[in-house]
């Protein structure tokens, strides 16, 4: 083992956007046969490294060496031909289009397009990694899940040995991940090498024979994942020592502030989102809400937020007098004008919560603007919204009239929640507030929901990975198809049992 | 392997203001320089005699910069009105129609009303029939828009020919003397409904009127809680119904102030400078307008700047063509050049080119 010649080197790779510097002087080996993991904050120049040598990104300087020869990678076919490919966070894949059909999409092989024959490669690729995939679907009739496994192969198809996996978990669900997991041991033993970047640090101890650290851009170190611990991998991307325990305080007194019985929603076409679902949102507790991504939780939100069409049932708002309101038929203003105070932190921070073009100020305006008399826009109180935000949250920021597009993702986030929270919300609703964050911001983000609960906000924490669920919520809601497939305690339940109840709607009943 | 490149192109978001002027200033020279080699390569001309005439031709005498005010006024204003609708991401492409609708307002209600009501009404009475004809003309499309969501890339677009067909049509209508096709100088004999001199001279007052349109435009789209909503709606639909905007409402809105506008352009063409009616009145400006805007990034102050540009071209390129008898094209390339190059310098504001460290080793 010691004698391993590395299949992949980055010698010195320096890249700059602008006055910034994603990455700085990085050398890093991969070996063959191995799963190296790649672990840094939000902003510390991940993705720009595996960009640079998936052909998205040139370097500024700096070598990339493939095999022993010293290469120029200018665009993806490059990296294709030398055997290198990227799986990105968000697909890259042609809905319309079939399994097979975007699988061999921009390839240039002789003769007519036999699709029958990429078929059979593709069955035939499946069948040595543990894959399944139907080569004739077509990919908006594919889970995610799906979608994910069809990009894989994708890459395999066109001989790549050296894989590069830029976050995948962060979609799936647990047995969907442990399946992913399995196929990337099958390709290890196969002789491929594989990158995988990861905010999820058991991900990390568990699927990854190494693991390379990047701060600020810079290579800090590598470590051999079996000498490794979450404690230590954490203070090195981080920097310092971090504590690592989500908070659970017990709630606060809680009183339904929203009450929905029987909503049901259907797209405008015609699809049905949400089937008949009940429950109420107490005062001083999280409720967690799980399910597969697209079952219902996005509706959920925006029914409750004035935001989407409701087919029929009620959703109420309960007033601190015990009065009850209905929210439904009312927009946004509407609900604000009704003196309900009601913040929503939305899954496209950049699309929906917050406007990326526009600075700090701006966006801290969206929510005020209207505040003041007359028909000018009052400046300056948004401005000081958002030194006290950037203050308070210490969002890594070049200055105030900075366009929010330009912050990575975890100070775009923070911006966000402050801004909602500013409004001392007495419902505060959150569309997965810690998607793509990494540790450091993702627990700032659990404190600031503490924080909330402890006030007596009633809290709604959508979110994605169980096991944070499992630490940070009082109860947990699982929707499965658009239907509530139950309510658990958080303290009291388990990763299988809210895991089953995610696939099917009987699941809670199977693990009892 | 391929070769290594010897450069590559990255993003480059955060430029000094002053670097960014230095680069445009560098691209004036520049296209000046090679102006300056294609005039003395195809005409033999000195090319600084031609730039000299250049200047002349549009500062030359007191009634020359007139002209170039007048015509900066019409621009500008038609401009003002596209701003607000562009930076909501609506492609307004009618301004030529909106205007033209608005000229054939005033034409209307100074040929028909002309002698019939006293001056100061008689102007009262032209400025509210050409700002509706304006506001009608763009509302159509913005209805379609905001109801059925149609393109209104289209839709504003067509309606330009429409109204130039309207206006062909009213011109025989009203022609003076019949049969002429034309309908001439409007109430030539009483000046019924022409815009008093103003400070001696019968431009003041458009360009009084544009300077504070102006700086109205300026405020409304920086200031006012109706410039915010107009902004946000044209950055991000989902975020403008996230916090409550009501988009069709905005968009609607926003299509009044820009008809308004334009009308009130075609009212200045008629009532303040031409007092006639033509269908190629507006000369196109509504789509130079589109430039005027973009080139500013829609913000008004710059727009004046921008507007003397283009409008000290147009002039500029009149006035060689005709001194040195050269042939129209010519002044025609030498404004491409310079717009070419003060256009292209926007690619070096936005983007940065990189060369390798470690080229030559590569090499």
């Amino acid at each position: 083992m010691e004698e391993r010649i590395p299949v992949l080197q980055l010698k010195n790779i320096t890249k700059r956007f602008g006055e910034i510097t994603a990455n700085e002087d990085v050398s890093l080996d991969v070996y063959q046969g191995e799963i190296l993991a790649l672990l840094g904050e939000n902003g510390s120049g991940k993705t720009t490294l595996m960009n640079m040598i998936s052909g998205i990104y040139f370097p500024d300087e700096g070598e990339i060496i493939v095999r022993g020869q010293k290469v120029s990678i200018t665009c993806p076919k490059d990296a294709y031909d030398l055997g290198v490919g990227m799986v990105h966070q968000h697909f890259k894949l042609v809905d319309v289009l079939t399994a097979a059909e975007n699988i061999v999409l921009g390839l240039k092989e002789k003769g007519a397009l036999d699709i029958k024959a990429a078929s059979a490669r593709i069955k035939e690729i499946c069948d040595r990694y543990g894959f399944s995939v139907d080569p004739n679907q077509k990919i908006y009739n594919m889970s995610v899940s799906q979608k994910q496994t069809v990009e894989i192969v994708k890459v395999l198809y066109r001989g790549a040995d050296i894989l590069v996996l830029d976050e995948p978990t962060a979609v799936l669900t647990p047995q969907e991940t442990e399946k992913l997991f399995n196929v990337m041991r099958n390709m290890k033993a196969d002789g491929k090498s594989i990158i995988i970047i990861t905010h999820k640090l058991h991900e990390v101890l568990e699927i990854s024979d190494r693991v390379a650290i990047l701060r600020k851009g810079k290579y800090i170190c590598d470590v051999v994942t079996k000498d490794a611990n979450t404690q230590e991998l954490t203070d090195a991307m981080v920097g310092r020592s971090v504590a690592l325990n989500i908070e659970r305080p017990d709630p606060v007194d809680p009183s339904p502030k929203i009450v929905i019985e029987g909503l049901t929603v259907k797209s405008s076409d015609g699809v049905t989102k949400l089937k008949d679902v009940s429950f109420n949102i107490n005062s001083g507790e999280i409720l967690g809400i799980a399910g597969i991504s697209g079952n219902g939780q996005k509706e959920l939100l925006e029914s409750i937020a004035g935001l989407q069409r409701v087919s029929k049932g009620s959703i109420s708002y309960i007033d601190d007098d015990g009065k009850s309101i209905s929210l439904i038929g009312m927009d946004p203003l509407e609900i604000s004008n009704m003196g309900i105070s009601l913040s929503f932190v939305p899954e496209d921070r950049l699309g929906m919560g917050l406007v990326g073009n526009m600075d700090l100020s701006q966006n801290m305006a969206l929510r005020s603007f209207r505040n003041n008399k007359g028909i000018f826009v009052d400046k300056k109180s948004p401005h000081i919204l958002a030194e006290h935000v950037v203050e308070e949250l210490e969002v890594n920021t070049p200055g105030i009239s900075t366009q929010v597009r330009k912050l990575s993702g975890g100070n775009v986030q923070k911006v966000l929640v402050g801004r909602e929270i500013a409004a001392s919300p007495k419902v505060l609703l959150t569309a997965y507030a810690v998607r793509g964050l990494d540790i450091n911001s993702s627990y700032t983000i659990y404190d600031l929901l503490n924080k909330q609960k402890k006030k007596g906000v009633a809290v709604v924490y959508v979110g994605e990975d169980l096991d944070v669920l499992l630490e940070l919520c009082d109860r947990i809601l699982v929707l499965c198809g658009g239907q509530v497939s139950g309510i658990v305690d958080g303290r009291s339940t388990n990763k299988k049992e809210v895991g089953l109840m995610m696939t099917s709607l009987t699941g809670g009943d199977d693990n009892e | 392997m391929n070769k290594e490149p010897l450069f590559h192109i990255t993003r480059n978001s955060n430029i000094k203001w002053y670097k960014a002027w230095i680069i445009r200033a560098i691209a004036i020279i520049l296209a000046l320089i090679l102006c300056g080699i294609i005039t003395s390569m195809t005409t033999g001309l000195n090319p600084i005699g031609v730039y000299g005439t250049m200047i002349d031709g549009v500062f030359g005498t007191s009634r020359r910069i007139w002209m170039l005010l007048q015509n900066m006024a019409i621009l500008l204003c038609i401009s003002l009105a596209l701003a607000p609708a562009f930076k909501m991401k609506f492609w307004n492409l009618g301004g030529d129609g909106q205007s033209l609708m608005g000229a054939l307002g005033a034409a209307a209600v100074m040929i028909l009303l002309g002698d019939r009501l006293p001056s100061g009404l008689l102007i009262i009475v032209m400025i509210v029939v050409s700002i509706l004809c304006g506001i009608i003309w763009a509302v159509i499309p913005a209805f379609f828009k905001a109801v059925f969501n149609t393109n209104e890339t289209l839709f504003t677009l067509m309606m330009n020919y429409v109204a130039i067909q309207l206006v062909a049509f009213f011109v025989i209508v009203w022609e003076v003397p019949r049969g002429s096709g034309k309908i001439g100088i409007i109430n030539q004999n009483t000046q019924a409904g022409w815009f008093p001199s103003l400070f001696g001279s019968k431009y003041m007052i458009n360009l009084l009127v544009v300077i504070i349109l102006t700086v109205l435009i300026y405020v409304y789209m920086n200031y006012t809680k109706h410039g915010y909503e107009l902004a946000v709606v044209g950055e991000s639909e989902a975020t403008a119904k996230y916090v409550g905007i009501k988009t069709k409402r905005v968009v609607i809105r926003t299509m009044v102030l820009s008809g308004a506008l334009c009308g009130i352009a075609g009212l200045l063409l008629v009532g303040g400078s031409e007092h006639t009616l033509t269908t190629t009145l507006v000369d196109g400006r509504g789509f130079t307008g589109v430039m005027v805007a973009w080139l500013a990034k829609f913000n008004p102050l710059v727009m004046i700047l921008t507007t003397f540009l283009l409008v000290f071209l147009d002039r500029g390129a009149t006035e060689i063509t005709t001194i040195y008898g050269l042939n129209d094209s010519f002044g025609a390339i030498i404004t491409g050049i310079i717009l070419f190059f003060i256009l292209g310098s926007e690619f070096f504001l936005n983007y940065r080119i990189a060369f390798r460290k470690s080229g030559k080793e590569a090499a």
